[in-house]
Parts: C-alpha cells; structure tokens; sequence
C-alpha cells in the first residue's frame, strides 16, 4: 500500500546551501507546483529521472549529491 | 494544496452529497409504493445535470479564491490523477457487468439504472478518496 519512497534527497540543505532558495522558487525553475517540491524533499514522491537532473543542474550538483537510493536493508527498517 | 486536489475535494463532496440528496428525493416518494414503482428518471438526471453544474461552480470558485494556483498541472498531478482513475475503474467495469446481469435476469429498469449509477458514485468516491490519499502520503507502487 502507501509507502514512502526509498529515494532520499538532500534538496533542503542543499537550498539553504544556494542562499536560501525557496520551494516556490526551485518548483519555478524546474516547472512543477511547491507542492511537488514539498513532496519530493519529504519523501512523498519520487520525481522521474529528467526531473531529478532538472533539479540537480538548478543546484549545479551531480545528481548523487543530490539524490540517494537507500539500500535493501535501509529501505525495510 | 494544489489546485488539481482542491478539485478532487470538489468532485468527491459533490457526488456524496448529490447522492444522498437523490436518496432522499427517492425515499421520499416511496411512501407507500413498491421501490421499483418510484418514478426516479427525472430526480436522477436532475442529480446528474446539478452535479455536473455544481462540480463546474465549485472549480471556479476555487480558482477565483486562489488565482495563482489556478489550472497549474505538473507531472505529479498527472501520475495522481492516472493513478486514481484506474482504481476507480475498477468499480466502472464491476457496475457494468451487474447490469448486465441483471438485464439479462429480466430485472426492473429502476434496478439496471440503480446499479450503474452507485457503481459510478462508488468509482468516483473510490477515486477521489485515492487520489487524495495519493496526494499527502505518496503514490503507492503498483
């Protein structure tokens, strides 16, 4: 049923990183409501490939700095 | 929340409370006559039309409330909204196939109609209620 992704993100840190970028400002750049951005940074959604590039390349970061893939283990506890 | 959740409040809202309106309108004329006797034709379309009026309405007024959201549409809505109409589907087909049945048991009109008009309320509450779920919680993997 309804299980969080196991996707995990470093898109906070890495907003405030950037001169405390807002969400509204990061969902404008990549073309998507704050509300997706929300999700995303929480966990809720797990953003396709072309987005999570969209967004690393708004953070000029490379896209595991960005993104990480929990592994087996991680992702059961 | 975005504009396309807000919306799907609307359509979940509408549907229950046109239905349980009907059913009040047909309960009400059933005083004393067998159920498949009640002349439920016009209540029923009149349900449908108001619902479809009140669904438009609703949208509108939301979108005059919060203009900067208005018609914004991403790629999460889109999964949300894809992901939502095929579980209420399900309740399209299972609706479809008891009126089926039933025309081919000789049922009563009132029956057949009955029966695909909840199966089309329950796909839309089914969907909304996912679809919402979907929203504040993630979309499931399946």
């Amino acid at each position: 049923m309804l299980k969080r992704t196991r996707v995990t993100n470093a898109i906070r840190a890495l907003r405030f990183a950037r001169g405390e970028m807002t969400q509204a400002e990061l969902a404008e750049r990549i073309g998507v409501t704050r509300q997706t951005v929300i999700a995303i940074e929480q966990g809720r959604y797990s953003p396709s490939l072309e987005m999570a590039f969209q967004i690393a390349r708004v953070f000029e970061a490379p896209l595991d700095e960005v993104f990480q893939y929990a592994d087996d283990e991680a992702g059961k506890s | 929340m975005t504009f396309e959740e807000r919306s799907t409040w609307i359509y979940a809202a509408v549907a229950l409370v046109s239905f349980v309106a009907y059913a009040a309108v047909i309960a009400g004329r059933a005083q004393g006559v067998p159920l498949r006797d009640v002349a439920y034709v016009a209540p029923m379309l009149w349900t449908i039309g108001s619902g479809i009026v009140a669904t438009i309405a609703g949208n509108v007024l939301v979108a005059g409330i919060w203009r900067g959201d208005c018609g914004k549409r991403d790629v999460r809505d889109q999964e949300i909204g894809r992901f939502g109409e095929r579980v209420g589907q399900s309740f399209v087909c299972i609706g479809g196939v008891a009126a089926l049945a039933l025309a081919m048991a000789k049922a009563e009109h009132f029956w057949i109609a009955h029966v695909i008009y909840v199966a089309f309320l329950l796909a839309t509450l089914l969907g909304a209620t996912m679809k919402i779920l979907a929203y504040r919680r993630g979309i499931p993997d399946c």
